[in-house]
C-alpha cells in the first residue's frame, strides 16, 4: 500500500487525485488483474504445486547428509530443525519471489508497450504492485491448501508454536520480505531501460539471491566464517544485505534461532531496506523513463 | 468529470486559440552502427561507433482547436517522434511544445486525462478479458462519473457498432474489431486532442472504410483537435483538411489538402473508354505515360493542357466515354518523395520510429 500513496513528482499537479480515488483505481485493478489470473487457470494450478517438488528432494538430502556425518547436529541445526527451517524459508519465498516481474517490465520497455502507462494519468508503478498483490492472492488461494497440508503432514518436525510477539513479529518479516522482494525486482526490470536486455543482470541477481537469501542453507552457518576484516564474520556481512530477508531471517524468527534485540535489529534493517528499495524503484523509474528513447514504434 | 473540471479557466484563453503550439522542436538519438558479421560483433563489445541520428530538425508548428492534421511521410521521417514528443513519452533534445497549456514531457496528470494516443496496433485492452473489462479501468483512471460514462461507452460503441463484441476476450476479436475497441477506450474521457498512430493500419477497407466515417463523425461533432500519421492517402483524403509533409525530420510542407495537390499535381489523368481496341502510340503526342488496360486508355495531361487537349481528344472516331480525374494522391506523395530525397543527401536520417 505504502507504494500506491507514494507519489510521484510528475503527479504533483495529480493532487486532485484524492487518497480515495487512488484506492478505487487500485481496488479495480485488483479485480482485473485477478480475473486475468484466473484465466488461466490450468497452468497456475500446476505452477503452484510444482513449487511443492523441491522440498521433497531437499528433506532427502538433509537425511542423508545427517546419516553421512553421524551426528544428530550441524551449525546447531537438527536434522527436524532442518526440515522446519526449509518449509519456512519457502513459505516466505512465497511472499517475497517475484516471479516474472523484473523480465516484464524489461520486455515492456523494450517492445514499447510500456507507453500507455506513460500516457495514461496511472502511476506505473502502483500499477505493477496492485498487479502483484492480485498474483499473490490468487497464488495463496491456489497454495494455501496444499501449503496446511504439507505442514500438517511434517508438524512433528517443527517446535512448539511460539508466543503470540513472536507470532506478529513474524507476520511483519513477511510482509517487509513481500516489499523487499516487489521493489528489488521492479528496479532491476527497470534497469531495462538503460540496458534493454536485463536476463543476464537477473540471472546474476537469482544466483546472489540463492546463496544469500537462506534458500540454499541456514544462513547462521556463516556466522563462524571470518572476512578477515577486523573480527567481522560472512554472516555479519550478509545481515546488512537485503537478501537475507526474503527468506532466512522470518523463518529464524518463528524457529527461534532470532529473538530478542537481534530480532528488532533485524527488523528495523529490514523496514530500512524496503525504503531504499522503495525509493531506488522510483528513481530508476523517474530517471529511466526520461532517459528511454521508446523505440519500437 | 464535469466540464468546468476539464477546462480550467488557464485554458480558456486558448479556446479559439491555438491547440498545439511546437516551436524549434528538435530530437536526436544516438545509436550505434554495428556492421554486419561476428568479428564486427565482438569488437562492438568494445568499441561501438556512435552516430546522431536527428529525428526531428527545428519543428515549427501550431495547430488550432478542432483542425484535423495529417502528418505524411516516408518511414524513419519523424512523424511518430513527433507524437511521442506531444504525448510526453519523450523528452526533445532541444525546442518547446505546449499542448492545451501544458508541457507534455512534463507527464502532468491534468495533461494526461485530456488527450488521448492511439498507436495503432499496440493493445491498451487486456488481452485476456472482454473489453467491457478495460473500459471499467479507464472509468476508474480517468475518474469517470458511473453514469456519464455508461452514456459516453454506449454512444460509442453504438458508433462504431461494436456492442456485440463488448463481453468477448479481447484475444478472440479479429484486427479491426479490437481497433474499434482501442478506439472506444481512448476516447472514453472524451480527449480534446487526439493523437492516432497509424489507425488504419493492416486493416481491411470495410474496416477502414468504419474507421474513417466513425473519426469524421466525431471530430466534426465534438469538435476535438486530432493529429494523425498514416501510410493511407485514402485516410487523409477522407478525413483531412490540413496536411503537414515531413521529410529527414523537417517539415517539407504545411497547408490545406486541396492546396497540397494543386501545388504538387501536375498533371491530370484522362481516361478514354474505346470500342475497338486502341493504338496507344496514336495518343503519345498529347501526353506522357500513356497505359492502356483493355479497351481503356489513361493518358496524363499536364493540367495546364487539358482545355486544349480534351476537344481533340473527343474527336477520336472510336471513342465511347471519357474522365478527367485528378492524379491519385498516392502518387502525388510518392513523387513528391522521390524528388526530395533524390536531391537529398542525408537518406540514413531514419529514427527508431
Amino acid at each position: 500500500m505504502t507504494a500506491m500513496q507514494t507519489k510521484s513528482p510528475h503527479s504533483s499537479d495529480g493532487s486532485d487525485y484524492s487518497l480515495r480515488d487512488h484506492f478505487r483505481i487500485w481496488r479495480t485493478m485488483l479485480t482485473i488483474s485477478l480475473e486475468e489470473r484466473l484465466v488461466y487457470r490450468g497452468d497456475f494450478a500446476l505452477g503452484t504445486l510444482l513449487r511443492f517438488l523441491p522440498i521433497v528432494t531437499q528433506v532427502f538430502l538433509w537425511t542423508a547428509v545427517f546419516s553421512a556425518a553421524g551426528r544428530s547436529d550441524i551449525a546447531g541445526y537438527s536434522k527436524n530443525d532442518i526440515v522446519a527451517y526449509y518449509l519456512l524459508a519457502m513459505a516466505t519465498r512465497a511472499f517475497s519471489s517475484m516471479p516474472g516481474l523484473a523480465g516484464s517490465i524489461a520486455r515492456g520497455i523494450r517492445d514499447g508497450s510500456i507507453k500507455k502507462y506513460l500516457v495514461q494519468p496511472v502511476d506505473y508503478i502502483g500499477f505493477l504492485f496492485a498487479m502483484r498483490v492480485a498474483h499473490k492472492l490468487v497464488y495463496f488461494a491456489v497454495a494455501l491448501g496444499p501449503f496446511v497440508l504439507v505442514l500438517f503432514l511434517f508438524r512433528s518436525y517443527f517446535p512448539a508454536i511460539p508466543d503470540v510477539g513472536t507470532i506478529i513479529a513474524f507476520a511483519a518479516s513477511l510482509f517487509m520480505a513481500f516489499l523487499i522482494g516487489f521493489f528489488l525486482e521492479a528496479t532491476l526490470g527497470m534497469l531495462g531501460f538503460w540496458f534493454l536486455e536485463v536476463a543476464s543482470l537477473l540471472f546474476v541477481y537469482m544466483l546472489a539471491n540463492y546463496l544469500l537469501s537462506g534458500h540454499m542453507f541456514p544462513l547462521d552457518m556463516l556466522d563462524g566464517i571470518a572476512t578477515g576484516l577486523l573480527g567481522i564474520s560472512l554472516g555479519d556481512v550478509v545481515k546488512m544485505l537485503p537478501f537475507e530477508y526474503t527468506a532466512y531471517f522470518p523463518a529464524a524468527i518463528w524457529l527461534g534461532k532470532i529473538s530478542g534485540p537481534a530480532m528488532y535489529q533485524g527488523l528495523l534493517i529490514e523496514a530500512m531496506w524496503v525504503i531504499v528499495m522503495a525509493a531506488a524503484c522510483r528513481l530508476a523509474y523517474d530517471r529511466g523513463s526520461r532517459h528511454w528513447s521508446a523505440v519500437g514504434g | 468529470m464535469n466540464a468546468s473540471s476539464r477546462l480550467p479557466t488557464v485554458d480558456r484563453s486558448l479556446a479559439n486559440d491555438d491547440v498545439i503550439q511546437v516551436s524549434g522542436l528538435s530530437k536526436s538519438y544516438r545509436v550505434y552502427d554495428k556492421p554486419e558479421g561476428i568479428a564486427a560483433s565482438i569488437s562492438g563489445l568494445f568499441r561501438r561507433k556512435h552516430r546522431t541520428v536527428h529525428a526531428l530538425q527545428n519543428i515549427d508548428l501550431s495547430v488550432k482547436r478542432g483542425e484535423f492534421v495529417a502528418l505524411l511521410g516516408p518511414n524513419g521521417a519523424g512523424k511518430t517522434t513527433c507524437l511521442k514528443l506531444l504525448s510526453g513519452i519523450i523528452t526533445p533534445t532541444s525546442g518547446e511544445a505546449r499542448v492545451l497549456g501544458h508541457v507534455p514531457w512534463d507527464r502532468e496528470n491534468a495533461y494526461r486525462r485530456r488527450f488521448s494516443l492511439v498507436m495503432g496496433q499496440r493493445n491498451q485492452l487486456w488481452w485476456d478479458l472482454p473489453a467491457s473489462e478495460s473500459f471499467k479501468l479507464h472509468r476508474e483512471i480517468y475518474r469517470i462519473d458511473a453514469g456519464h460514462f455508461d452514456r459516453i461507452r454506449d454512444e460509442l460503441v453504438d458508433l462504431l457498432g461494436v456492442r456485440s463484441l463488448l463481453l468477448q476476450p479481447v484475444r478472440d476479436l479479429s484486427l479491426g474489431e479490437r481497433m474499434k475497441l482501442e478506439l472506444v477506450a481512448s476516447l472514453l474521457h472524451e480527449p480534446e486532442v487526439l493523437f492516432l498512430d497509424e489507425p488504419t493500419l493492416g486493416l481491411d477497407v470495410v474496416a477502414q472504410h468504419a474507421v474513417h466515417g466513425f473519426l469524421q463523425h466525431y471530430q466534426s461533432a465534438r469538435r476535438v483537435t486530432v493529429m494523425l500519421t498514416t501510410h493511407y492517402m485514402k485516410d487523409v483524403a477522407a478525413l483531412c483538411q490540413r496536411v503537414v509533409v515531413v521529410m529527414h525530420g523537417s517539415i517539407l510542407y504545411d497547408g490545406s489538402l486541396a492546396a497540397f495537390i494543386d501545388r504538387y499535381s501536375t498533371h491530370k489523368l484522362v481516361t478514354l473508354e474505346m470500342s475497338n481496341a486502341p493504338n496507344p502510340a496514336l495518343l503519345a503526342r498529347w501526353g506522357s505515360d500513356v497505359e492502356v488496360r483493355g479497351p481503356e486508355i489513361l493518358v496524363r495531361v499536364d493540367r495546364t493542357q487539358v482545355a486544349s487537349v480534351l476537344p481533340e481528344l473527343l474527336e477520336i472516331p472510336s471513342i465511347v466515354d471519357i474522365t478527367v480525374e485528378d492524379v491519385p494522391l498516392e502518387e502525388i506523395v510518392a513523387s513528391l518523395f522521390r524528388s526530395n530525397d533524390s536531391g537529398n543527401s542525408r537518406t540514413h536520417d531514419g529514427a527508431p520510429a
